[in-house]
């Protein structure tokens, strides 16, 4: 009876109140034929074996604290001030609901404000939502917006196969059941392979930003044949990156989408994340998910409120455009709180670091007998490598000196077999990456 | 407040208005490698992020904290929303560096411990809700929702009934069910309610018997009923759809009435979600994350949304068990005296060896990598708590408090439907004389005497609907505080309706102006905004 408080006197009087004699009588609605069955669960533990248990089990995994990490893929080991956590502990933030009631969720209701005047600037958009589940469903929900934007007269949506090989399988999960065309991704088309599919039945044209591969493309071309074609252009980008990038809106996107799990969320083996989405001002109707906008109380006092509520699930019902009811909240704070902290200068920083880090590492790598990274684009943090061997050899070798190796993108990418997408971040130090080089190269 | 000045009025600037140029709140390393030429034609030139040092982003913060109301303060009875303490224990297991800093793509043998937890927690909530298979990757309720109801669209595809598009859902249904039916491409038809708050089982048979019938491909149904009541004709409903060649979808937002006393999967239900963060105490973090698991019975299993987690490899030894220290066999497995990660033969028996398996027929990925993991594990701390013999308390006392606040709220409320209640009741906020107070009203009045709100206006069948569910959390002093607050708040709409229609009186700001909001929407402070725009 661990979180519940009743004493044996309190429950009696309790159920005197309620006229009956046993808590079990309260159930005589649920059919008796399957009334009460036996639970075959391990038996209860106490608090010190609960906490003894779980740390067993964590430490069953090859972690962060143990092992140098250079795989990115989707997700990035990166440095979260003490700041976040302490602020995330903060029972009035976690411990609260949806803030339905404004008078007594301030608190929630600005951060978030802050979390989307921060995602606006980082992305350079006019207005972003207060978040969806990660960054494969934003863009799921990217493609039901600019549907809805052709008012389902345009039924073709074409994706690079650039984009995160799950993210591109979450849009065809959502879209399953509609009668639209996704394609672009089945072969290794370049962007221009790409605009060349454009036509009147285009809804959208998504790319990501930098790509799976890491790679910047230069997009400032891109939005121009894309709108003239009457489509949207989406764009995925890894919001770390746009610390140092040209943004997104400056290079033309209506909606840009992504994982934002970089900015304070740590790794957390794969959630909760926090996918963002940002959006041209001519579109913000067609949002779904939970939007906060500046309002006034009666006394006319500043203060915030969920706005825009009638797209929403709970009341349109069947007509709502998605379901979508949560949103990633507490993940949301802890970017607010992330970028806060970072600012202006600390961000820009970090991006710096990142990109040093992962061009030494490049750089190296390149030199090594047998291996070759494609330097022949600018990239972030990320680089493909060829390498030698198959990439769960040379993985294997790394990890019994203690690094994670880079991501395979053989099953995933016919053309690139014994290839590895390796990160770098400001978490990894020269003593680190040297040591990387030098066993990569021992396997050469 | 598009000038960038503070008004005059308000509660807590905003992180942007206590920015000063050169300020920092970070102090990160100098860069240990030779620095790369950036390729300026690329980079941006602005990044109109604010500038605050660390103490002060920690005191807004802090600030901003102190103007919400949280479970942690007191009694949140928010109908629908199960808002149960969230133990402490859970948020420090969620942070260990075992699983805060692991790797979504870590190989399967360096994530043996997350990919057990997953298997164990898989089988547990299978148990309780008595389904044969479980997927943890939905993120949410609606999620979950949206591959049950994939999952049903697909299943009738392969069975050549591509044209059963119709799924029923009860008028009393959350809004997320109608909004997923549509999502999923399928179309929607409303079943309406009987005086008991039953679905109407003659509108089910005319829905079911009629010419609908070949395109009937199941029904969303909530139980116990968002109304808070156990539908006793629940297996005739059941039959019905079934009979018809439809499926049966559980909405198990109310399984904190149901654990231990009955079990969907047993009453016939093909496939239900959970939610992580209602039932299993996971924090609802002012409004995410959730994480919604689905469980499915033998036809719906090669459908789920992937990956789940199953024994690749049975090992050596039954492997752990539930009643074996699982640490124990871990640290054996996983004993590392020259850095190596992998088992030592001979340290004992071999473990099992779980991995991520991708359903063969599966509807696909709802989300990137594994689901909500951090919720994943809270659960599973959670489950492992009360275990096999303190888990039905978990509904029995939940059910007790709710049935003992509607006794003592009947007395000055009027209360529809007169019968015992499951996890939660609807009243109606109306008192009677008094027509200018609403439900909103008295939502309102109730922050004044330091309480959450009920969920006002839900369901839509009820008139001046208040939603109430206190959790099998809250002690009995302060369900009766909350009922005084309530009979006082009906005494107050008699003698002096202004204070309920002015109220709150004594929380952080007034009534707001939600028309200016979605009006004028300002969604992003002015300083934030891209110079080029």
């Amino acid at each position: 009876m661990s979180y519940i408080p009743h004493t044996p006197a309190e429950t009696r009087t309790m159920l005197a109140e309620i006229g009956v004699r046993s808590i079990d009588e309260l159930f005589e609605a649920a059919p008796q034929s399957h009334r009460f069955p036996a639970l075959d669960l391990p038996p209860p533990m106490s608090e010190m074996e609960v906490a003894a248990e779980m740390l067993a089990i964590s430490e069953a995994n090859d972690h962060g604290q143990d092992f140098a990490i250079f795989r990115g893929a989707g997700a990035y080991h990166h440095f979260i001030p003490s700041v976040v956590n302490h602020i995330l502990l903060r029972g009035e933030f976690y411990t609260a609901y949806t803030p339905y009631q404004p008078e007594i969720s301030q608190g929630t209701l600005q951060a978030t404000y802050e979390y989307q005047s921060m995602m606006c600037a980082l992305t350079g958009m006019d207005a972003a939502n207060a978040s969806h589940y990660d960054g494969a469903t934003s863009l799921a929900e990217a493609v039901t917006v600019a549907l809805e934007a052709s008012r389902h007269r345009r039924r073709k949506v074409i994706l690079s196969h650039a984009i995160h090989p799950q993210y591109r399988e979450v849009v065809r999960t959502y879209h399953q059941g509609r009668d639209i065309r996704i394609i672009g991704d089945r072969g290794r088309g370049e962007i221009v392979d790409l605009l060349e599919m454009l036509d009147d039945n285009t809804a959208m044209l998504a790319l990501q930003y930098p790509n799976f591969f890491g790679q910047i493309n230069d997009l400032a071309t891109v939005a121009e044949a894309v709108h003239e074609a009457g489509a949207l252009l989406v764009i995925v980008a890894n919001p770390m990156a746009l610390s140092l990038f040209k943004s997104p809106g400056e290079l033309g996107a209506d909606i840009v989408v992504g994982e934002a799990q970089p900015m304070g969320v740590p790794l957390g083996f794969g959630g909760p994340y926090l996918g963002y989405f940002a959006i041209r001002q001519k579109y913000v109707r067609r949002i779904a998910g939970r939007i906060i906008g500046e309002t006034r109380d009666a006394d006319g006092k500043r203060a915030f409120v969920m706005t825009l509520r009638p797209r929403e699930q709970d009341i349109k019902r069947e007509r709502a455009t998605s379901n979508i009811c949560t949103n990633q909240g507490l993940m949301a704070l802890a970017a607010s709180v992330y970028m806060a902290l970072m600012g202006k200068n600390g961000l820009r920083q970090v991006g710096e670091l990142n990109y040093h880090k992962a061009h030494y590492a490049a750089e190296r790598i390149n030199r090594l007998d047998g291996y070759s990274v494609d330097m022949s684009k600018p990239f972030f943090n990320e680089f493909v490598v060829a390498c030698p061997r198959p990439v769960e050899e040379i993985n294997q070798a790394l990890l019994e000196e203690g690094i994670i190796g880079g991501y395979d993108l053989g099953p995933h990418y016919f053309h690139l077999q014994d290839h590895m997408l390796l990160c770098a971040t400001e978490t990894n130090g020269k003593d680190e990456i040297d040591r990387l080089v030098e066993v990569m190269g021992g396997l050469g | 407040m598009m000038d960038g000045q503070v008004p005059e009025q308000a509660l807590q600037p905003l992180i942007y208005d206590i920015s000063a140029p050169g300020r920092s709140g970070v102090n990160l390393p100098e860069c240990d490698v030779p620095r790369a030429p950036l390729p300026a034609d690329l980079i941006r030139d602005d990044l109109p992020l604010p500038e605050v040092g660390e103490v002060q982003v920690v005191r807004h913060f802090v600030k901003l904290s102190q103007l919400n109301y949280s479970i942690d303060q007191g009694l949140y009875p928010l109908g629908s929303c199960t808002m149960k303490y969230n133990p402490k224990l859970n948020e420090d297991a969620a942070r260990l560096p075992g699983f805060a800093q692991l790797h979504p793509l870590t190989d399967e043998a360096g994530s043996q411990g997350a990919l057990f937890l997953m298997h164990e927690l898989q089988g547990w909530l299978g148990e309780i809700s008595g389904f044969e298979a479980v997927s943890l990757t939905p993120a949410a309720g609606a999620q979950g929702e949206f591959a049950g109801i994939l999952m049903i669209r697909q299943y009738h595809i392969d069975r050549g009934e591509g044209q059963r598009d119709i799924i029923l859902v009860p008028n009393s249904a959350h809004g997320t069910n109608p909004a997923t039916v549509t999502m999923a491409g399928m179309e929607v038809r409303e079943l309406p309610a009987d005086a008991q708050g039953n679905v109407d089982m003659r509108a089910l048979h005319a829905a079911c018997e009629g010419d609908l019938r070949d395109r009937i491909a199941g029904m969303m149904i909530t139980v116990p009923s968002t109304l808070g009541l156990f539908e006793s004709t629940i297996l005739e409903v059941i039959e019905t759809v079934h009979d018809a060649g439809g499926l049966m979808y559980m909405d198990g937002a109310n399984m904190n009435a149901l654990m231990g006393v009955v079990k969907p999967g047993e009453l016939g239900f093909d496939v239900m979600h959970y939610n992580l963060h209602k039932t299993f105490s996971t924090p609802h973090g002012g409004g995410g994350p959730g994480s919604g698991a689905v469980g499915v019975n033998e036809k719906l299993k090669p459908y789920l949304p992937g990956p789940i987690v199953e024994i690749i490899d049975e090992g050596q030894a039954t492997g752990p068990t539930l009643d074996m220290p699982v640490g124990a066999t871990y640290q054996v497995a996983h004993e590392r005296t020259d850095g190596s990660p992998q088992p030592k033969p001979g340290d004992g028996p071999e473990p099992p060896l779980y991995g991520f398996v991708m359903p063969e027929k599966s509807i696909g990925r709802m989300k990137a990598f594994h689901g909500n993991f951090g919720m994943h594990l809270r659960a599973y701390a959670y489950i492992r708590v009360y275990g096999d013999s303190g888990i039905r308390d978990v509904t029995r006392y939940a059910v007790l408090n709710a049935n003992y606040l509607r006794a003592r709220l009947m007395r000055s409320y009027r209360v529809p439907y007169p019968r015992y209640c499951g996890h939660e009741f609807v009243l109606e906020g109306h008192i009677e004389g008094v027509d200018e107070v609403h439900a909103l009203d008295i939502s309102k009045r109730l922050m004044d005497y330091g309480f959450h709100p009920p969920t006002n206006y839900f369901p839509l069948i009820v008139p001046e609907a208040l939603l109430i569910e206190p959790t099998e959390t809250e002690v009995k002093e302060d369900l009766d505080a909350f009922v005084e607050a309530m009979e006082r708040i009906a005494q107050e709409a008699r003698t002096e309706p202004e204070t309920l229609l002015n109220a709150p009186h004594t929380a952080p700001v007034r009534r707001l102006d939600e028309v200016r909001a979605a009006k004028e929407l300002v969604l992003c402070c002015a300083p934030a905004l891209p110079s080029y725009s």
